[in-house]
């Protein structure tokens, strides 16, 4: 796959992150391209959560600029400006520790996604009228749909709290397809799936990026699933970027081998 | 034994405790101590059977709680209320019922049964609204009385002033409320929950003190007198009439409350109010804003309470600072908790059973406030979800299988 | 000027009061995150104490600084108690619950110990006697600073300091810190987690007791209402100086005390709670970790 014609959707520049005196994040430079399943790997602590935080809107970055490049719009700077608005520009995110709405069905969680793409307001809802039925009734056809795709359906009238640990996960994915965005952040979606699940979910981020067009910058631990399905690796370490380029570049890495290494003989 | 022993001890605990509050009681002005002693043995006896109760019943919570973590789940089966409430043909029949029933009222009881029953369904409408805040967007709000005030003193003031009416100021009083509320919630709610109730409270409070103090605006404590009742096209009605016409008022205000609040439940933006409940940071991250979402829960609830505060000073005629404490604000919130948070049913059961009970039971009248305090307590430690759980709609599909049939 | 040195002794008085009740709150929020709503009512619960042992020690003919020391002492005996009791009753049960939970927890038993007073006693106001006497040393002075503001104001100092170095040295101030950081890794190194909030609440609740008396004294009456108020702007003074910080707490009594005696000297006295509120929104929204805690940002 060569780079240089696809379109680049999120330019990460020099983006520093201070938590009092420390530096959890340190200039990072970091790009995801259109039809792209990056990763972003390194031992833990490194820092890629704050990453995802920071490029989400949830942390204000200390330094560095991050630049959304939506097809067809002009590009937004989006360094401090709230989540909701990352989101509804185009680039969603799932969570480490999974944050599902508990109390509200299946359904209902993956129709939260849809908020931001619809407009009913309050009258529309008090007087439901035709065009608040209608849209109403499009949110709950899109929102079954994303949980057929991840084949989530038979729970939809479930309450999310009673799902097992993986759909859970899977589960996120669909919430935050539902904003439609162009890039999904994935925080660890494989953490704490037994193989058959893990082997599933490869093929699910694939597909997403193959049917949706949905450009992927996922944090994983999961080696094999990271080898298998990322076209980049990006490695960071105490925050610092030490290493990109493509699964078998990283894999004969001397620097990243470090890391790794370095890591598995202190556990 | 050992329980036994416990519960003894317990009971030994309570009665040291309970000791000078309970026992003595000292009139410094006569000189003389009244030695209660009877008290000791009622409060060692309540004690020792309470605590039994108490251990049972945190055991049966743990057992309930540790069989639902491990998957043999009975949490959250529908109960047997929950079953009836979805039997959509059962519903519509028991809706009816109820219905004839609210209507048949005021001609089956007399003026004094109606009266008591319009104060139940002020606190019915009162209950509704902060359950937009509190059940629905989890926005603990601890001043809501301050926004029946201003309904109430719009009312009154416009009908003092400028002589107009009560059909023209009940949204008037409404609309105001709302402004207020956005105009108060605006600074206050990016603070996190708990600092928002104490902010709320003290804008509950700091409306009191305006009220008892700027005298020139509000009357001062001595309040306003002779508002006019409702009117119905300038017919003159004595008292019984003219209770009857506020009652069928209310019923109507009830059954609107209810009918958009159902409808906000199950909307996009009902929806938003509940994830912004479930999860903060989740729910901005899902494109929701969060500013506005609470914005608009906090507004939607004061409407409510401005409304249904036009209708309290229309049926009392007379309003003062007094009638708006903090204790109204606690006892809607415990209709709201106790009723169930979020659920529409739970609510107006709640606020039937709360204002209701101490009105027939006199003698229990006076120890309304502090079972209240303690239904509070034991609701939060033994049943969460209240009398009625909330439950969230079920959606049904069209055949949309075969478009992606590959997945 | 004279005018002004008594505005703001009276309004240091105030406010290490505020700082007395204000350190319960501050204590118990920075180690389980609750607003601890029936702070106020073992304030009162000590404060009605107090006033029932004078009573009966005044009928059974025991004299002045006797009956002070008996009647204050038992007025924390019996705060500890509450605050002890109150823990274990209405917020541990909740411990793992959604935080809305122990706060309605907190109100209900707050709305459940006024009434429980108010029924075991009266709604009225009751005269409570002034146990503080007048000190002859002060009497070149006392136009400006009585001798009970003199007591409270050396009472509350000993009291904090005493506190202090308490927190800091002893093994139960330290366990406190470290359940404060991180209360599960506090429970891993093998500190008992309940025992430590427990504490808290005993030591916070002895704290609001001696405040209670000392408020009682000066004012001259106790009811079963006064813990409502006096706990709110206690919570005022403790999110103003930072919620969770133990100096915070004392800061921010004395600033809310100067703010409250200044403004109702010099604009007008009808309005004192309204300062009080209006200076605790003012601080949230400039400065919502208060003025001396720590923005935190929440883990995501």
């Amino acid at each position: 796959m060569s780079d240089t014609d696809k379109q680049v959707l999120l330019e990460v520049k020099g983006l520093t992150m201070d938590f009092g005196g420390l530096r959890a994040v340190d200039s990072i430079d970091l790009s995801v391209s259109e039809g792209e399943i990056a990763a972003l790997i390194g031992p833990n602590g490194a820092g890629k959560t704050t990453f995802f935080n920071c490029v989400t809107g949830i942390y204000t970055p200390t330094a560095g600029d991050i630049l959304l490049h939506p097809k067809g719009k002009p590009t937004r700077r989006v360094n401090g400006s709230k989540p909701n608005k990352v989101t509804t520009l185009g680039m969603a995110r799932t969570f480490q520790n999974i944050r599902l709405f508990p109390d509200m069905t299946v359904l209902e969680n993956v129709m939260i996604g849809r908020h931001c793409r619809t407009r009913t307001g309050l009258t529309g809802a008090i007087l439901r009228g035709a065009a608040a039925r209608k849209e109403e009734q499009e949110i709950v056809e899109f929102s079954y749909c994303l949980l057929e795709k991840v084949g989530l359906d038979e729970f939809a009238n479930e309450y999310s709290k009673n799902l097992p640990y993986g759909a859970q996960r899977r589960l996120e994915i669909a919430r935050a397809m539902a904003t439609e965005p162009f890039l999904l952040l994935l925080d660890e979606p494989a953490a704490g799936m037994n193989p058959q699940e893990t082997t599933d979910l490869d093929a699910l981020i694939c597909r997403i990026r193959d049917e949706e067009q949905i450009a992927i910058l996922l944090i994983e631990h999961d080696m094999k699933l990271v080898m298998n399905i990322s076209d980049k690796i990006h490695v960071m370490e105490y925050g610092k970027k030490i290493a990109t380029g493509t699964p078998n570049e990283i894999k004969d890495n001397p620097k990243v081998i470090e890391a790794y290494l370095g890591e598995e003989a202190e556990a | 034994m050992k329980n036994l022993k416990q519960s003894l001890a317990v009971s030994l605990w309570f009665i040291f405790l309970t000791f000078p509050l309970m026992v003595v009681k000292v009139n410094t002005s006569d000189k003389i101590v009244q030695w209660r002693w009877m008290n000791i043995l009622w409060v060692g006896l309540a004690i020792f059977l309470l605590s039994f109760v108490w251990r049972h019943a945190l055991a049966r919570k743990e057992a309930r709680q540790m069989a639902a973590q491990s998957g043999q789940d009975d949490l959250n089966k529908p109960t047997r209320i929950q079953a009836m409430l979805e039997d959509q043909k059962l519903r519509t029949r028991a809706m009816f019922a109820l219905l004839i029933v609210a209507l048949a009222f005021p001609w089956v009881f007399d003026t004094y049964q109606s009266t008591i029953m319009i104060s139940a369904l002020i606190y019915v409408v009162l209950g509704l609204g902060l359950n937009i805040t509190v059940g629905l967007a989890g926005l603990l709000d601890l001043g809501y009385v301050a926004f029946f005030a201003v309904g109430a003193y719009s009312y009154a003031l416009l009908n003092h002033h400028f002589g107009l009416g009560f059909w023209t100021v009940l949204p008037v009083g409404g609309i105001l409320s709302c402004l207020f509320g956005v105009i108060l919630g605006f600074p206050i709610l990016r603070l996190r929950g708990d600092y928002l109730a104490i902010v709320t409270l003290g804008f509950g409070m700091i409306i009191k003190v305006v009220l008892e103090n700027w005298s020139d605006f509000s009357f001062g404590p001595s309040g306003i007198a002779n508002i006019d009742k409702p009117s119905l096209f300038g017919l003159k009605m004595d008292i019984a009439a003219s209770t009857t016409y506020i009652y069928y008022i209310m019923i109507a205000l009830v059954i609107l409350t209810v009918i958009v609040t159902g409808r906000l439940k199950n909307s996009r933006i009902g929806r938003a109010w509940i994830a912004l409940r479930e999860d903060e940071i989740a729910c901005v991250a899902m494109g929701i804003d969060m500013a506005r979402t609470k914005l608009s829960a906090y507004a939607l609830g004061a409407f409510w309470a401005g409304m249904v505060g036009v209708m309290f000073a229309a049926k009392t005629t007379f309003i003062n600072p007094a009638s708006f404490t903090f204790m109204e604000s606690a006892i809607i919130l415990s209709i709201v908790v106790l009723g169930g948070m979020g659920s529409i049913l739970g609510v107006i059961l709640g606020a039937m059973i709360l204002i209701l009970m101490p009105e027939y039971l006199r003698a229990f009248s006076e120890y309304r406030m502090i079972i209240f305090g303690a239904a509070m307590v034991l609701m939060m430690i033994f049943r969460p979800q209240g009398i009625i759980s909330n439950v969230r709609q079920k959606y049904q599909f069209k055949g949309l299988k075969e478009k992606t049939e590959n997945v | 000027m004279e005018y002004f040195i008594e505005l703001f002794l009276g309004g240091l008085t105030r406010g290490s009061i505020y700082a007395l009740i204000a350190l319960g709150y501050t204590m118990v929020y920075g180690i389980i995150q609750l607003i601890n709503f029936a702070h106020g009512e073992i304030y009162m619960i000590g404060a009605f104490v107090a006033y029932i042992v004078c009573g009966v020690l005044t009928i059974y003919g025991f004299h002045g600084v006797s009956i002070l020391i008996i009647a204050g002492l038992l007025a924390v005996v019996y705060s500890c108690a509450y605050g002890y009791t109150l823990e274990k009753v209405a917020y541990r049960p909740l411990r793992n619950a959604p935080r809305l939970s122990p706060l309605i927890s907190a109100i209900g038993m707050s709305i459940f110990l006024q009434n429980y007073v108010l029924l075991a006693q009266t709604p009225d106001f009751l005269p409570f006697p002034a146990l503080i006497p007048d000190f002859e040393f002060m009497e070149p002075i006392a136009h400006i600073i009585g001798s009970p503001e003199l007591v409270i104001l050396v009472t509350t100092l000993v009291t904090m300091i005493m506190l202090t170095l308490l927190i800091k040295y002893t093994k139960i101030g330290k366990a406190m810190r470290a359940t404060q950081q991180d209360m599960s890794m506090a429970r891993l190194v093998g500190i008992n987690v309940d025992r430590v909030i427990s504490t808290t609440f005993v030591i916070g609740s002895a704290l609001a007791a001696i405040g209670g008396v000392l408020v009682a004294s000066y004012i001259g009456q106790v009811n079963f209402y006064i813990g409502f108020l006096a706990g709110v702007k206690a919570f005022t003074a403790a999110v103003l100086g930072g919620i969770g910080s133990v100096p915070g707490a004392v800061l921010g009594g004395l600033v809310l005390g100067l703010t409250e005696s200044f403004a109702a000297g010099y604009i007008s006295s009808d309005y004192e709670d309204v300062f009080a509120f209006g200076l605790l929104v003012l601080i949230l929204i400039l400065r919502p970790a208060g003025i001396l805690g720590r923005a935190t940002k929440q883990k995501v």
